[in-house]
């Protein structure tokens, strides 16, 4: 299998009146053919900075300042900004947290699906109606020529998240990111939204990077997870082994903070202290002042990916 | 036991359109709950199912349309909205909104938001006696005192969360109602204060009426749950029978959609759609036929009441 996404010792700052925040360090992460990954981490841990970058959406203060990140061959970072506008929306697609606010409110959705098809899918002007009422009900919402004709105020937060994903899916694409988009939803819309998203993957062999900060729900929809803390990726493992055998620290607190049906509230453990800042001179282990595990070696050397086994890595000196 | 709270046919409607044919929007309708003292009671359902407003109507911050609310045996709901803020019994009740940063008043140093409670509805003047409760209040909620004159934009989300606590809980409530309180934390922090809510709880003697769409939360900290489905109450039952015996449609789905990294890959029933309009509901169907999988034409015609399965268990459902 070859990777669709590659991202390679990747580090990105951010230069503010503040100092330089270190957003990203020594970021590797690869998402294969048909396979849909998750990023799982706090807010603050630079999940969706580390999704923008994947777009080649950068802020104006941010600098990279290593690595690669290359999709299907193509260097996403070296790129010109005409080559990224032709593979934004067409071969990687993305859609975001709140629907609302990312669609259009004064346009109707269904034309909102053709100005894509328009940009990107070399369909004669006659055939764009159809092909917008073709991406509605792929991800089956009822009575799709009517919806159409509906403004983002009219529909509920479930069925924009849908126009969304038709939007996302309209050409095609071979990348979707999915930044956290169920959160704000209730859960048995989540429940069909995520199935919409898996499926979908399935049956055209897209690949899927899931960010979302519930550990449950990247769980139950994703092959492997990658998990970030203040920066780092510090472990990323197929989805059971990191569930029953988290190997890292960090990870394992996460998992005894999240509530499961079978937890209780005595059995619930809270992570102590919070994210260092980025700002300032960190140890090579930013987890480093929050970790029970520590040892001097942590705050000296650079951090090491340890092999659990050929799937697993782990971003630590003294693994569980 | 005498119930704390005991809220009678309970039902708030909005007119809605305007005119000689205005509409009516029913939000709470026919609502009958009891809470005991001490107890933890959860409330859930989607976004739109009158869960807030419920909570408004039972914190007496709105009028309902008609129905009673019996608090420690006194009907409150005898007096208007605007006479209860002076009555003694208001301090009886307190919330905790879903949004610390939004619902601390940001010009508010962290002494004066706990305090103001304590000066409005208890009648507290004087400063050192005031710095006494508020102190108290901030200990019980694990806040250091040096945070105490920082204003809300210097304080983390979950010290704001505990401020929110602190501010409920400083006047000794009986039963404390809270709105989502962790949905805007991360899980570590949320970790803390699920934590802290059943230490506060166990020892100050509390009810709860716990709000929240997080069902592996609701089953952490809730001895009883209450369903809601479109301004009705659908179910109710103690905590472990809702979740391993569920009676009614909607809460099998409900719990269907809890993701579960143990069920992965399965295809389970899934609840499509959205509910049906609250705009003059047919008093005689089924709230939720047209979406329901086991609808039949006499849910149409007959509105099923709460009817008893064992120990403390009411489904609303012809079929349960």
């Amino acid at each position: 299998m070859t990777a669709q996404l590659q991202i390679e010792a990747f580090s990105l700052a951010f230069r503010t009146r503040h100092g330089t925040v270190r957003a990203l360090e020594d970021v590797s992460l690869s998402v294969q053919r048909g396979e849909i990954v998750g990023l799982v981490g706090e807010s603050g841990s630079g999940k969706s900075v580390l999704a923008y970058a994947v777009m080649g959406l950068q802020d104006a203060a941010a600098r990279v300042q290593s690595g690669r990140i290359t999709f299907g061959g193509m260097d996403m970072l070296g790129a010109s900004e005409q080559a990224l506008a032709d593979v934004r929306g067409r071969e990687v697609a993305m859609i975001f947290q709140s629907p609302r606010a990312a669609l259009n409110p004064i346009r109707k959705v269904g034309r909102q699906i053709e100005d894509i098809l328009r940009q990107h899918a070399n369909l004669p002007s006659s055939e764009l109606r159809k092909h917008a009422i073709a991406a509605l009900n792929r991800v089956r919402i009822p009575d799709p020529e009517r919806r159409y004709n509906a403004y983002p105020f009219e529909l509920s937060g479930g069925m924009c998240q849908r126009v969304m994903i038709a939007m996302a899916l309209a050409c095609s694409p071979f990348l979707l990111i999915a930044d956290e988009p169920t959160t704000g939803l209730d859960v048995t819309t989540q429940a069909v939204i995520m199935d919409l998203i898996r499926d979908m993957s399935r049956d055209a062999q897209m690949s899927t990077l899931l960010i979302t900060h519930d550990l449950g729900l990247a769980g139950e929809y994703c092959d492997r997870i990658a998990v970030m803390h203040a920066g780092h990726v510090v472990e990323v493992a197929p989805t059971e082994e990191l569930l029953s055998h988290p190997a890292h620290p960090y990870t394992r607190q996460l998992l005894a903070a999240t509530p499961t049906p079978r937890s209780t509230v005595d059995g619930l453990v809270s992570i102590p202290g919070q994210l260092p800042d980025l700002r300032r001179e960190l140890p090579p282990c930013r987890f480093s002042a929050r970790c029970a595990r520590h040892v001097a070696l942590c705050d000296e050397l650079p951090l090491p990916w340890t092999v659990v086994n050929e799937a697993h890595l782990v971003r630590c000196w003294v693994p569980l | 036991m005498p119930p704390l709270l005991d809220a009678q046919a309970l039902s708030k409607h909005y007119p809605v359109g305007g005119g000689r044919r205005g509409a009516t929007l029913h939000a709470v309708d026919a609502v009958d709950l009891r809470i005991a003292p001490g107890e933890c009671v959860g409330l859930v359902g989607e976004s739109g199912c009158g869960k807030s407003t419920l909570v408004r109507l039972l914190a007496r911050l709105i009028d309902p349309t008609s129905g009673r609310i019996l608090l420690d045996g006194d009907d409150t709901t005898a007096v208007s909205q605007a006479r209860f803020v002076t009555m003694p019994a208001r301090a009886r009740i307190q919330v905790v909104f879903q949004d610390p940063s939004e619902s601390l008043n940001p010009s508010f140093r962290v002494f004066d938001s706990i305090a103001d409670p304590l000066k409005r509805l208890l009648g507290i003047k004087d400063r050192a006696q005031l710095a006494v409760r508020v102190h108290r209040a901030a200990d019980l909620v694990g806040l250091p005192r040096e945070l105490i004159e920082r204003y809300p934009h210097q304080l983390s989300g979950g010290q704001r969360a505990r401020v929110g606590i602190a501010r409920a809980i400083a006047v000794e409530p009986a039963l404390l109602i809270l709105d989502e309180p962790t949905s805007a934390l991360d899980v570590s922090v949320q970790a803390v204060i699920l934590r802290l809510l059943a230490d506060l709880r166990a020892r100050l003697g509390m009810s709860y009426l716990f709000v929240s769409h997080d069902l592996n939360v609701v089953r952490l900290l809730c001895s009883r749950v209450v369903v809601m489905y479109l301004g009705r109450v659908v179910e109710v039952a103690p905590t472990e029978a809702l979740f391993t015996t569920p009676r009614h449609p909607y809460t099998q789905a409900l719990i269907a959609a809890i993701p579960d990294p143990a069920r992965r890959g399965e295809v389970r029933p899934r609840l499509d759609g959205s509910p049906r309009s609250p705009i003059d509901p047919d008093p005689d169907t089924c709230r939720f036929y047209g979406r329901c999988s086991r609808g039949t034409d006499r849910c149409a015609t007959a509105m099923p009441a709460l009817r008893p399965f064992g120990d403390d268990h009411f489904a609303a459902c012809h079929f349960a």
